[in-house]
């Protein structure tokens, strides 16, 4: 009950499909059972080519966010270029792990295209281990109904289009059965030449 | 009092010289010419291994070293100063970035961390500025392109298509700037810097008076093991026999 990381609730996930990724999440903050905010996004850009989804104790969402913008800015601005997708991921892992004994609470994911637009998808526990998936990756407070969903409708190299109603129905389905999830979700389709932004209507209990 | 500025490394002179990094150059001026060449395949560094006598077992001592996988550094001027550079250079690959990113620097990024560390002893009480020239040579992963860089005891730093540090740096930059093209070849800039150290050297040329190290094509046997997705070094120090068949056929 007073776990720092199902306090304020909220699910993510991500999946692969042909050429194209999808990041997705619900939009619920709360404090245990009382919802205080629809609109708290949990999905965040990190160039045009790389989002990360972070879910967890709402502060830490916030603050990881803001120190991952920071350091993704330092190394555009010393590397001259945007960062790959896996060198992201291995960011987020040695700043986590930088917390091993009082860790951030929270499960990230990374998902993006590489510099030969090959998908790449990734979650991390709260202190940094890399869950590398091929597939799709979940995380939050629904995470078990999000792995029953993603485990029944997968099906791989989806184009766009179909890729977004399968991590959508994925989602909505999975958040219906957790209270602490919900309240609007948001969807993203990473392509090689355009990030696509969709907001998904849900039932607000 | 001539020399009132020459007491502490942070004093300018009136006009305008840092001295002991004036010293630092004349130390690296003094020293052993080193050659560097990029070519279209491969970058190499070339320097000359003298053995004061004899008696000295020369094959221990290597003035061009490995830093990454993907990476070689060599230097004209003093030995020692330029192994204690080594050592921070390969420290700093690791610390400052393969365990936050899990890959090694680009040579630009390796280059940096070098120079300030170079920098700092221009500026810190109580040490003398290092008195070595470098010579950064490696392979970008990111662009696709070997890059040949050069670091002074100042910090600055160039980045170069091919140069030459130490005594006969000159003359051999002359003997460069007419040899070097854009289409030059890995074994036709080995063969341009054996003929600009001949130059330099006095005495005869030998595989085991020279010191020759190559970053090129990944060398998968060097691993040790097979099997996985894990790319062997480029960098590779040619064996005094490999360096005696190209001195035969020059």
């Amino acid at each position: 009950m007073s776990d720092p990381s199902s306090i304020n609730g909220g699910s993510a996930l991500a999946m692969v499909g042909k050429d194209c990724v999808a990041i997705a999440c619900d939009l619920r903050l709360g404090s245990q059972s009382l919802g205080l905010a629809n609109n708290f996004e949990k999905i965040f850009k990190i160039n045009d080519k790389v989002m990360m989804g972070l879910t967890g104790l709402a502060s830490d969402v916030t603050t990881l966010h803001e120190l991952f913008r920071f350091k993704n800015n330092l190394y555009e601005l010393r590397e001259e270029r945007k960062i790959e997708p896996s060198t992201f991921a291995n960011l987020v892992s040695s700043t986590l792990y930088e917390k091993r004994f009082g860790p951030w609470f929270t499960g990230p994911l990374v998902a993006g295209l590489d510099k030969h637009n090959k998908p790449f998808i990734c979650g991390f526990d709260s202190i940094g281990c890399i869950d590398y998936a091929k597939d799709f990756v979940v995380s939050g407070t629904a995470s078990d109904q999000l792995y029953g969903m993603c485990e029944g409708l997968y099906q791989p190299n989806l184009e766009p289009e179909d890729l977004f109603e399968t991590i959508s129905q994925s989602l909505l389905n999975a958040v219906d059965r957790d209270t602490l999830s919900g309240w609007g979700a948001i969807v993203y389709i990473i392509t090689k030449d355009k990030v696509i932004k969709k907001v998904l209507r849900t039932r607000q209990d | 009092m001539a020399d009132r500025y020459s007491f502490s490394l942070t004093t300018f002179s009136p006009s305008g010289k840092l001295v002991q990094i004036e010293y630092a150059l004349n130390a690296v001026k003094q020293g052993v010419t080193t050659i560097g060449i990029k070519s279209t395949n491969g970058v190499v560094l070339a320097t000359e291994r003298k053995a004061n006598s004899n008696l000295i077992n020369n094959d221990t001592n290597t003035k061009v070293e490995l830093i990454t996988p993907d990476i070689g550094m060599t230097y004209s001027g003093m030995g020692p100063d330029f192994r204690v550079l080594v050592d921070k250079a390969r420290k700093l690959a690791h610390t400052n970035y393969l365990r936050v990113y899990n890959e090694y620097p680009p040579v630009k990024i390796l280059v940096q961390e070098i120079a300030k560390v170079m920098q700092e002893s221009t500026q810190s009480g109580g040490i003398r500025p290092f008195g070595v020239s470098l010579l950064v040579g490696g392979y970008d992963p990111h662009s696709e392109v070997f890059q040949l860089y050069q670091v002074d005891p100042s910090g600055s730093y160039f980045p170069w298509k091919a140069t030459a540090i130490g005594k006969t740096s000159i003359s051999a930059k002359t003997f460069l700037e007419k040899r070097w093209n854009e289409n030059l070849e890995l074994e036709d800039a080995i063969h341009v810097a054996l003929l600009a150290l001949k130059e330099s050297v006095d005495g005869e040329l030998n595989g085991e008076n020279l010191d020759i190290a190559v970053i090129s094509e990944p060398q998968e046997e060097a691993l040790g093991f097979k099997g996985t997705n894990v790319p062997g070094p480029r960098f590779k120090k040619l064996t005094p026999e490999e360096i005696n068949d190209r001195l035969d056929s020059l």
